[in-house]
């Protein structure tokens, strides 16, 4: 087990470096200046080398690689270009949205899934088994943007029970910070919920054909007690596997959520910060979300020894 | 898949009716081709140009003359889903081409070899995986900017690992096989059994994820172009007709609404399909039909 | 279902108006689409600084008013040498800083002595060049020389790059602005919104709000719902559109359609074959129906325009008839040009919604003609990078937003490529004539030269449109400059 960690930490740790490399000198070709953008169509190009300069933009490519890299390992991501305030303290603003977000996403498409796949497993084959499928379809091939309009529209502009968007930040209060937060959450959860729930049941239907749970039944063991007790602790690899990459997704895939809902999330720091040429927060947002896969894959790992007793010795 | 294979061949006939007789498969089907069919007519014939903006006939609500509506520029929505359905097919195709195209050799190389070759494709994988895949299509499309090509070129990317990764996994399971071990006596060499043996036998399961890639690809192009990244005008794409829509909600419903349906459908109709084929070809419930 | 909705809403109005039931509101939540990229209006060239902190927390020697006019703010009087060089200005006495410092004669002389530095990252280096030197007379007077007499000084030292700020404070303006306004800076929660409060003591009149919120809503889509639920109350200047219209007959708010200083032109590289012939400017001028493209692109908002110059601009003469849309005749310039059968070309589209849209109308247009535009949009850093500086381009939709700037057709290597040694005897001799009658002839005939010549596409000029709550009144109709001066700002009931 332990030489097994070990080895998977050496290859994500290799893997951060590649990805590293990667993520700079793609943003490297990029088109557009930083400086010139800051000081518009009047200034002179002195003034921009001027504004290069202090941003130290100048250097040459290696020693801000360098730099840049020696920073991240001391969580020290540097300076943003625009903003002129430490990389991490605008991450730690970010974090404070899309984090809660991606939880309350992750926590209501469990919620939903679950549920629905228990139901549709224990009912195979009948009528509700088939429409809640049937439903769950159509969720993992609806666009969350698309649903996200639908939501504003209904909860925000007709019945007006919540915010159409924006954040107003923890310090006024939870319950504001949390009603800007439902119906994006909600709209990012239900396709989730809906590729879980089939999981879900798919899951349920290969382990309740195995032998012991034969035998449980033959025992007279009651279907619900047979499902809880013994499927569904049995089912939930695929399921924790799923919910790891939906978790991973739903941190760095919010982009679009974020912009229906203008919500200031890590998301929309990256499109803005794309959009103002100030790479060096690109570039560090994309290492702490690739870091954050790797991280969650390895959780994910771990934790099917936990579910599943029989894993734990094998390595 | 395991122990059905090799033994006794059902005809075309038997597989078509078994086909027929999936509901998902029928229904998928029928969906899937309605649209291409009107992605085909498109490239002849569209109700109105959409290349000609009319101004003064924008924003008419559905009518007779205009089934399904015009937008603020006053083109014929109809024509215009048309048109994004061939654009939509277009790019997921091309960029599950991409994906198979790379990743299937690949993974197919990495199971035939094992060893190191095996490590550093999975390796490889890793690292594909770790990046968000629509964060990096948005830096991607930055760098070399908005265009439906580089849309195709990020999508295709993150589609090369799931590939290797099914291709890998399906021709592991048939390598150790009994018709493989007869097939290296009689000398054959790792590709020709790849090409002729492991390949025929994992097509299936290639062609399960191949439905669910270009369902996903339909989703990556309409977001990428909701953002404003993907497909550009004067080309019709749905996702760029949802992105105009959004602020029209109220005045123009028909905008949002109809795109939105045409993704749904789609993506829709190629996931029942994928499931459809997965089921046919699933050799237990093969064995309980 | 129906029964549910009229609980649910008669509880959300019940909520609603408990808390409005008082003395009239005091505190207004503003949207606007682009946030600034820091709070320093003197280092940077984005208009956003400005429309938060302009005439709010920042102040200057003069102001621009409403209307474009020029008033005293910082200075509360000025006179002028007879050879119009030397400006005295006579500071007001008893103003603070948000930070508690005196306000005098010494900060100015500061201020404008780091703006023309030459570590100056100031955007508008230029408006400073013509400064000699500044000399501080007593605290309340300043001395300005000017190497040549320039009758816009004045009106420059209004602009939001020339405010007025603090030695000890100008290096953290940028995260914590401190000025001498009626508004002190609060807070910003970086891509969500910035929060001014009523700053004490402040020398002018009294103010009619306490809490000012500049609330980031990046495009229409989320800018319409947040109004309509009654999260923002004010969008000062915001393109919206065809949504307009649903805005429009909610009687909860009021539309004021204004003008800007934003010349829309359809920029053409006169250098790059085919568009160094006149004959190819001519054929596009005749294939564009601005009627068509003001209706898709502005809402049927923006006012037509024939030549480089505001149509609210007493000097403004009307030369949208000197191509007029006429397909029939485009088709017959360009056959005469030498391109019977049209030809393919770039059109490079910043992100802005009239350049976007408009261009897609325009791309549409010259189809007509067989000029076949591949339309390629592009971030204002690649625009700046592409269009502007290495000018590698063939068209570009932009709005010039800079007010008077005709002389811009007059520089040197500025990236339409134009160069008319006629147009430009007629801008110096503008330059050095001050009888306004004179001026405005000199502007007429620059104007004439420019449409003749069809230098760029002259599409339209950029309405601004402002929505605000009905109950809200004092917020600018139209946009001299790039601001939302809220010192006249106050709820109605």
């Amino acid at each position: 087990m332990t030489a097994y960690l070990l080895k998977r930490l050496l290859i994500g740790a290799a893997t951060l470096v590649v990805a590293s490399l990667v993520v700079f000198l793609m943003l490297e070709v990029v088109p557009g200046d930083p400086a010139r953008l800051m000081l518009g169509m009047s200034a002179s190009d002195a003034q921009v080398e001027l504004l290069r300069d202090q941003m130290g933009l100048n250097q040459p490519l290696i020693v801000r690689y360098l730099d840049w890299a020696r920073g991240l390992l001391s969580l020290d991501f540097g300076k943003s270009y625009t903003y002129s305030v430490p990389v991490i303290d605008l991450i730690r603003e970010r974090l404070v949205v899309s984090l809660p977000l991606a939880l309350i996403a992750l926590a209501l498409s469990t919620l939903i899934a679950i549920p629905v796949g228990l139901f549709a497993a224990a009912r195979r084959g009948k009528a509700a088994d088939t429409a809640a499928m049937a439903v769950a379809q159509v969720g993992v091939a609806m666009p969350n943007f698309w649903f996200a309009l639908l939501l504003v529209y209904v909860f925000a502009v007709w019945l007006r029970l919540v915010p159409a968007g924006g954040f107003p930040g923890w310090g006024n209060g939870v319950w504001p910070a949390l009603k800007a937060l439902i119906l994006p959450a909600f709209a990012l959860a239900l396709p989730q919920a809906a590729i879980l729930s089939r999981v879900t049941r798919a899951a349920l239907i290969e382990v309740l054909g195995e032998d012991y749970i034969r035998t449980a039944r033959a025992k007279g063991m009651p279907q619900r007690a047979v499902l809880w007790r013994h499927a569904l602790r049995n089912a939930m690899i695929p399921v924790l596997t799923i919910m790891g990459l939906q978790f991973a997704f739903l941190l760095a895939g919010t982009i679009i959520i974020e912009n229906v809902f203008y919500l200031p999330g890590l998301g929309r720091l990256i499109f803005q910060a794309i959009t103002q040429r100030d790479l060096i927060v690109v570039e560090s947002v994309v290492m702490l979300l690739v870091a954050t896969v790797i991280v969650v894959n390895l959780l994910v790992d771990l934790s099917y020894a936990l579910v599943d007793p029989r894993l734990r010795t094998r390595q | 898949m395991s122990d059905a294979m090799p033994q006794k061949p059902e005809t075309l006939a038997e597989l078509i009716g078994r086909a027929l007789a999936n509901r998902s498969f029928v229904i998928g089907l029928a969906i899937t081709l309605l649209i291409a069919a009107m992605a085909l007519v498109s490239f002849f014939w569209t109700p109105y140009d959409v290349t000609r903006l009319i101004v003064a006939d924008r924003m008419q609500p559905p009518s007779w003359k205009h089934w399904f509506g015009t937008d603020h520029f006053g083109r014929d929505v109809l024509s215009m889903i048309m048109i994004g359905a061939r654009n939509s097919i277009a790019v997921a195709f091309v960029a599950v081409g991409i994906g198979m195209g790379v990743g299937v050799p690949l993974g197919c190389w990495a199971a035939a070899r094992g060893g190191w070759i095996d490590e550093m494709l999975m390796r490889f994988n890793d690292l594909v995986f770790a990046f968000p895949a629509l964060l990096s299509a948005v830096m991607i499309t930055a760098v070399f900017g908005p265009s439906a090509i580089n849309a195709i070129i990020a999508i295709g990317i993150f589609n090369v690992p799931v590939f290797a990764r099914v291709a890998r996994a399906g021709a592991l399971s048939i390598w150790p096989r009994e018709y493989i071990l007869a097939a290296r006596a009689a000398g054959k060499g790792p590709s020709r059994i790849t090409l002729e043996h492991v390949l025929p036998n994992i097509a299936n399961l290639l062609l399960v994820q191949g439905t669910i890639q270009f369902a996903l690809g339909i989703l990556a192009e309409a977001g990428l172009s909701y953002v404003g990244l993907g497909t550009q005008p004067p080309m019709a794409s749905w996702g760029r007709m949802l992105f105009d829509a959004q602020t029209l909600m109220m005045v123009a419903p028909w905008l949002a609404l109809f795109p939105g349906c045409a993704i749904l459908l789609a993506v829709l109709g190629l996931n029942l399909l994928g499931d459809g084929i997965a089921d046919i070809f699933d050799p237990r419930t093969r064995r309980r039909a | 279902m129906k029964q549910w909705k009229t609980i649910l809403t008669a509880a959300a109005i019940a909520l609603a108006s408990s808390t409005a039931a008082f003395a009239a509101r005091t505190d207004l939540v503003l949207g606007m689409p682009l946030e600034p990229p820091h709070l320093d209006p003197t280092a940077g060239a984005a208009a956003a600084i400005d429309e938060v902190l302009y005439a709010n927390v920042f102040e200057g020697l003069t102001r621009i008013g409403s209307r474009g006019e020029v008033l005293p703010d910082l200075a509360e009087s000025w006179t002028i040498s007879d050879d119009g060089k030397t400006y005295t200005f006579k500071l007001r006495s008893g103003v603070k800083f948000h930070d508690g410092s005196d306000f005098n004669a010494d900060d100015v002389k500061f201020s404008l002595d780091r703006a023309r530095g030459e570590n100056s990252v100031n955007a508008q280096k230029g408006l400073f060049a013509p400064i000699d030197t500044v000399e501080v007379v007593d605290p309340t007077t300043v001395k300005v020389t000017l190497k040549n007499p320039l009758g816009s000084f004045l009106y420059n030292l209004g602009w939001g790059d020339a405010v007025i700020v603090a030695p000890e404070s100008a290096e953290t303006n940028k995260e914590k602005p401190i000025g001498t306004g009626p508004f002190k800076f609060q807070n910003w929660a970086k891509g969500s919104a910035i929060t001014l409060v009523k700053a004490d003591g402040y020398w002018g009149d009294p103010i009619g709000l306490d809490k000012a919120e500049f609330r980031i809503i990046p495009d229409a889509a989320a800018a319409i719902p947040a109004l309509l639920s009654g999260d923002v109350q004010a969008l000062p200047n915001f393109a919206l559109g065809d949504a307009l219209a649903q805005v429009r007959a909610d009687p909860r708010f009021k539309v004021v359609i204004g003008t800007t200083e934003g010349e829309t032109v359809l920029s053409t590289n006169n250098k790059k074959p085919p568009f160094d012939n006149l004959k190819v400017r001519q054929a596009i001028a005749h294939a564009i129906d601005r009627k068509a493209l003001i209706d898709g692109a502005t809402g049927g908002l923006g006012t037509p325009i024939g030549s480089h110059f505001a149509p609210h601009n007493p000097a403004y003469v009307d030369l949208t008839g000197t191509y007029p849309y006429d397909v029939a005749k485009a088709k017959e310039l360009l056959r005469e040009a030498g391109h019977p059968d049209g030809f393919k070309a770039t059109l490079k589209l910043p992100p802005v919604g009239y350049a976007r849209q408009g261009g897609e109308i325009i791309a549409s247009q010259m189809r007509e003609i067989g000029i076949d535009l591949q339309i390629i949009p592009v971030e204002w850093a690649e625009w700046l990078k592409q269009v502007f500086k290495d000018k590698d381009y063939d068209l570009s939709i932009v709005s010039h937003t800079e007010p008077n700037d005709i002389d811009i057709y007059a520089r040197k290597d500025y990236y339409f490529n134009y160069d008319n040694p006629a147009f430009n005897k007629v801008i110096d001799e503008l330059n050095l004539t001050s009888d306004e009658a004179k001026r405005t002839e000199l502007y007429k005939q620059a104007q004439k030269i420019l449409a003749d010549d069809a230098v760029n596409g002259f599409l339209f000029e950029l309405p601004k449109v402002g929505i605000w709550d009905a109950k809200v009144e004092g917020l600018w109709e139209n946009s001299p400059i790039q601001a939302n001066d809220l010192t006249k700002v106050k709820w109605t009931d």
